[in-house]
């Protein structure tokens, strides 16, 4: 089970060390690395769904009879677009946080706001 | 009158008061008069609605969820509701146009336009032909009094209206509601219908079960301990507690009761299966226990909120005793008892407007000095204690009769107490005005909201306008024993044809 | 023309959207985007009548028909749905042009109506799309967009609120995808037509679970059911006014359309609530949440995230009729959607007219105003009226439908804690409507004090102005909102029916 689904595995551990990362870090930045990682993580993971035995890439040749399942590959080019949104979209706000808070760790940024609000 | 123009007339006229004292809110004149012309109209209407009630009139409005439409009907016993609460609304504002006057309360405007709001609600209760409608108009009627109770603004008042607001949504959504939905799932219908809807559809624990949580959930009909709200509701300028708290409210509890006993539950169902039986027990502890907390209260208006509480009481273990005798009397009860504390708190605020005297206690030797205010306060205390010739002495008597037809010797007991009570409770007030010498330093109490110190000339009568609708009610209370007949008559039919 | 109606509910919005981006006047923007809000009501308003008696209408994207290319689908189940974003669009539309300027800074308003415009467009894609695939793509195009509007908040603090949001909500979105990627793995087709015709051979199957689980959760944290809602109070309650509404209103709403989606047609009621413990689940968290929601907003100090609070109360209400998987609760949900999008949007927008009066949403500064502004606390009155579920508003008629549904099917249970919420909205709303009407405002002169203007200003300098008087822009579809909530409660056929349809489309079965 193992050795055959081995490629299973590895994603899973991968994307659970993204998950992790988002969760244990405070830093934004690291969220944001753990959740590309997590991310593509779950890339790899369709990508390879498209894996048939013994195919060769999806391209018409003559003699090739099978073929490996090409649209996960399609699906996936339009998840990485939407990956590489979301992290220029989570950088941005990181940049934008570091402007209005002058820190990128969330509880500094929190207690600030804690702060502000107790001095008013 | 046409009563399929005439019911829906019945709710709009009070709305169409509500817009005209909005509208004429800069012109105090007109807009009073708005509100007494609004009050004239229904009380027409209603009347003119008797000859042709028993006739049974029924207007589907719209369906408001699949297997759901909203009705409303006519039928003798929320007609009788609705005069009591549509011919007392006049003479209240009446009476309300001088006392606020009198102790230039602000926020007129307001204050008028809930209370049409308010009695637009009662009479969507007393039309109601189906539960949904009447929980429609039950949860108005809590709402649009909401304002009314917490009018001053002070932390007492909004104290009480939370209290207030507390208890009787609490009961409505927690126990009312989920009643309603149950009924509607196991009878297939929330309409009204003659002989009771639950008839076979559920054994007697789902009754017993389904009847407790109706009359606890019904919180306006103040059974114990769902109460408080009542005394604190007192914190209301007394036009409020007088109508609302005395006969539009209390009674729309009282009303609901009984309807949901004859129409939901069937009297003969409820009787073959005991299921209101523990309920009897709430409601004579009730009526005893509030009773003598009545006797122990020295503010007037407190010791009448808890007078109410116990007389309410009567209203149900009238329905709860489902016999016809019984549950007529509850019925009686709504107009009588309504007639007789309407007189006790106008007195109450007239003594108020007068000398600005709250208590029991400061009462001593003003009965010669307010002599109608006093009369009044007899004749209605004496009514409510249930002697002849006043209102009354009819409904006490058929519910002896209903107690005993039922088996429950025990009850005569205790209605007896509750009358010793009740005379414990009321008498007093009047003995202390008439027998007991004058106190020198009266009127000295006086708390003017505005904080202008009115003259202290020698006490007198309150301003007209607040004495002549007491006197009103009070030859109310004497008539009302003479024409019963005319009462109990159609309300038997009713009850016949269960 | 008519044909193409599932396609331009969508392509209209997105192409609004890029025209928005290349205008220069912050005017023409907001014309634009009315032009893309009252196209898609209209739209909506014909795919409605279109499908009312049940028919479904499918649309082959690019010509590429079903299994291959992308297929629309409308039926009387998003019909409801497309309809409501419609409504919503247009209010904003109405309610945003002197918000907007008010809260936006000029030179941001064209890209901030571009955003908008995605977000619509996400909204109605998810709702209109009949490809598991393409629903993860629109949900994450309103997904980004709605960052973005979130951002733009007023506060620094929307910034964090945005990053928080982006954060959960990108790992929801990608669990959505790995559902959809193992429903994928053993049918082999992303079509939900398709994967419905397909999946009940492979009953049992562990991918199959594991589908559902991972969807349920990628959904649930998008829907902020309870224990997921982390993001929604500081999301809702830091995000300009206009984006409050929209959110509150119907985002989350088209996620749980989404799920229902899922979970009836897709793998349907044997599989997932039969099999699977989802509806039990479902019924436990949305109980949670109704409790936690309401109880929490019972303490809170600023109007908008009380109102937050009682969303996540609300909904757990909508999620526990889907949880009862009958005809009777999933109508009651449906029902739930179409009346809390107008309460809360009712009272998301008046809060947004505080916002512009008072440069505050505290209640504190909110003391004494509802003699002052009487129709904007008439409307606050009146939702939160609607929140408790007293008559005669439309959160009664749904919470009736729901309890119905409760009692139907003996969860005596979750009918006390829907009570029990309903007490707990009667506290928060109660102390709002005190608040409001029945304590003195704080100074003589409380609307707009100088001292709020002044902090206001210095909070966000350049941002905020304060001014005296509503709009009619914005008075208007706050007391339209009003009206429907109460015409609602008293006739309740017009929403009962279309929740009704949906229901049936859903579960398969009629109503009694």
């Amino acid at each position: 089970m193992i050795a055959t689904h081995y490629t299973y595995w590895i994603i899973f551990a991968l994307m659970m060390i993204g998950l992790y990362a988002v969760m244990s870090h405070g830093n934004l930045v690291k969220k944001l690395i753990g959740l590309n990682v997590f991310q593509v993580a779950v890339f790899m993971f369709f990508i390879s769904l498209g894996r048939v035995d013994e195919g060769s890439p999806p391209i018409i040749t003559e003699g090739i009879e099978v073929y490996s399942h090409p649209l996960p590959h399609v699906l996936i080019l339009t998840a990485i677009v939407v990956g590489v949104a979301t992290t220029s979209v989570g950088v941005a706000l990181a940049i934008r946080i570091f402007e209005a808070y002058g820190t990128v760790e969330e509880d500094d940024a929190l207690a600030r706001d804690v702060a502000e609000e107790a001095a008013e | 009158m046409n009563p399929t123009l005439a019911l829906p007339l019945a709710v709009l006229l009070p709305l169409a008061g509500v817009a005209g004292v909005v509208l004429c809110r800069r012109r105090p004149n007109t807009r009073d008069a708005i509100s007494v012309v609004a009050g004239v109209a229904l009380a027409a209407v209603l009347i003119s609605l008797w000859p042709v009630a028993l006739y049974g009139t029924q207007i589907e409005l719209w369906t408001w969820l699949p297997g759901i439409t909203l009705t409303l009907e006519l039928e003798p016993l929320g007609l009788l509701f609705a005069t009591v609460a549509g011919v007392l609304w006049p003479v209240t504002t009446v009476y309300s146009i001088g006392y606020m006057r009198a102790n230039r309360e602000r926020n007129q405007t307001r204050f008028y336009a809930f209370f049409a709001l308010a009695i637009a609600a009662a009479q969507l209760i007393a039309m109601s032909g189906d539960l949904v409608t009447m929980f429609i108009g039950y949860e108005m009627l809590t709402l649009a009094t909401w304002p009314l109770v917490a009018h001053q603004g002070t932390a007492d008042a909004r104290r009480g209206a939370r209290t207030y607001l507390i208890i009787l949504l609490t009961t409505s959504i927690g126990l009312l509601l989920p009643a309603i939905v149950w009924t509607g799932v196991l009878a297939g219908t929330t309409q009204f219908a003659t002989g009771g809807v639950l008839v076979g559809q559920a054994g007697p624990v789902v009754l017993t079960l389904l009847y407790a949580m109706y009359l606890f959930g019904i919180g306006k009909v103040a059974l114990m301990p769902f109460h408080r709200w009542l005394p604190a509701a007192m914190v209301a300028p007394t036009p409020v507690s007088a109508l609302l708290h005395a006969v539009a409210v209390v009674k729309a509890g009282g009303f609901a009761v009984v309807k949901v006993t004859i129409y939901v539950f069937g009297l003969d169902n409820l009787a073959d299966s005991g299921g209101a039986d523990p309920m009897v027990w709430v409601a004579a502890i009730t009526l005893l226990v509030a009773g003598a907390i009545a006797v122990t209260q020295d503010d007037l208006k407190a010791r009448l909120a808890y007078s109410t509480i116990s007389q309410l009481a009567y209203i149900a273990l009238g329905a709860a005793l489902v016999d016809p005798d019984a549950v007529l009397e509850g019925a009686l009860h709504i107009a009588t008892h309504a007639v007789g504390k309407i007189t006790l708190f106008f007195c109450a605020g007239a003594i108020y407007v007068a000398t600005g005297l709250t208590r029991v206690s400061q009462l001593d030797g003003l009965g010669p000095r307010m002599p109608f205010t006093f009369a009044a306060f007899t004749i209605a205390s004496l009514s409510i204690i249930g002697l002849p010739p006043l209102a009354g002495t009819w409904d006490k008597l058929l519910l002896m009769e209903g107690a005993v037809n039922g088996g429950w010797t025990v009850l005569a007991g205790v209605l007896l107490v509750g009358t010793l009570l009740s005379i414990a409770y009321l008498l007093p007030v009047s003995i202390r005005a008439f027998l007991l010498p004058e106190r020198a330093a009266v009127g000295a109490a006086r708390d003017d909201p505005s904080g202008v110190p009115l003259p202290r000339t020698p006490i007198q009568e309150a301003p007209a306008s607040v004495v002549v609708p007491l006197c009103l009610t009070a030859l109310a209370c004497i008539a009302m024993f003479f024409l019963e007949d005319g009462l109990i008559e159609p309300l038997a039919r009713v009850l016949e044809g269960r | 023309m008519i044909d193409q109606l599932p396609a331009l509910q969508v392509v209209v919005p997105l192409v609004c959207a890029a025209v928005c981006v290349l205008l220069r006047s912050a005017f023409a923007a907001w014309l634009l985007f009315t032009v893309a809000a009252v196209a898609s009501l209209v739209t909506a308003v014909v795919l409605t009548v279109l499908v009312r008696d049940g028919e479904t209408i499918g649309y082959d994207m690019g010509g590429w028909p079903a299994p291959v290319g992308i297929e629309l689908v409308v039926d009387q189940a998003n019909a409801v749905v497309l309809l409501l974003l419609g409504v919503i669009a247009v209010i904003v539309a109405s309610y945003g042009r002197r918000s907007i300027e008010a809260e936006i800074r000029p030179r941001r308003v064209r890209m901030f109506y571009a955003a908008l415009c995605m977000l619509l467009t996400g909204l109605m894609g998810i709702a209109v799309t009949g490809d598991a695939f393409n629903l993860f793509v629109f949900l994450e195009i309103s997904s980004l967009s709605s960052y973005a509007l979130i951002a733009l908040g007023r506060r620094r603090r929307a910034l964090l609120a945005a990053f928080q949001y982006l954060v959960i909500g990108t790992v929801g979105g990608t669990f959505l995808l790995i559902g959809v990627g193992l429903a994928f793995a053993v049918t082999g087709t992303l079509n939900m037509t398709d994967l419905a015709d397909r999946l009940p051979a492979l009953e049992g199957n562990r991918a199959v679970t594991g589908s559902v689980v991972f969807i349920f959760v990628g959904l649930a944290i998008k829907m902020a059911v309870f224990p997921l809602h982390a993001w929604l109070p500081g999301a809702y309650s830091e995000a300009p006014s206009v984006v409050s509404v929209v959110l509150a209103a119907v985002g989350t709403k088209v996620a749980i359309y989404a799920f229902a989606r899922f979970a009836f047609t897709v793998f349907g009621i044997d599989v997932v609530f039969t099999d699977l413990p989802i509806g039990q689940a479902i019924l436990v968290v949305g109980s949670l949440a109704m409790l936690a929601g309401a109880a929490v907003a019972c303490f809170q100090q600023d109007f908008k995230r009380l109102l937050a609070w009682s969303s996540i109360g609300q909904v757990g209400m909508i999620v526990t009729g889907i949880g009862l998987a009958t005809a009777g609760g999933v109508s009651a949900a449906y029902l739930h959607i179409i009346n809390h999008a107008i309460i809360k949007g009712a009272l998301f927008a008046a809060a947004g007219i505080l916002l512009l009066n008072l440069g505050s949403t505290s209640l504190d500064s909110m003391a004494g105003l509802g003699r002052r502004m009487p129709l904007t606390f008439g409307a606050v009155v009146i939702g939160g009226l609607g929140l408790i579920g007293v008559p005669p508003t439309a959160g009664f008629a749904s919470k009736w439908a729901l309890a119905a549904a409760l009692v139907e099917d003996d969860q005596w249970l979750i009918l006390a804690i829907l009570l029990a919420s309903s007490l707990l909205a009667m506290v928060y709303v109660g102390r709002v409507i005190e608040v409001a009407w029945f304590r003195s405002p704080a100074g003589v002169d409380a609307a707009p004090s100088p001292a709020a203007e002044h902090a206001a200003a210095a909070a966000n300098p350049g941002t905020v102005r304060v001014r005296e008087g509503t709009p009619l822009l914005m008075a208007a579809p706050v007391a339209l909102l009003a009206v429907a909530s109460v015409y609602f409660g008293i006739d309740a056929s017009l929403p009962s029916g279309l929740a009704d349809g949906a229901a049936r489309v859903l579960t398969g079965g009629g109503l009694p």
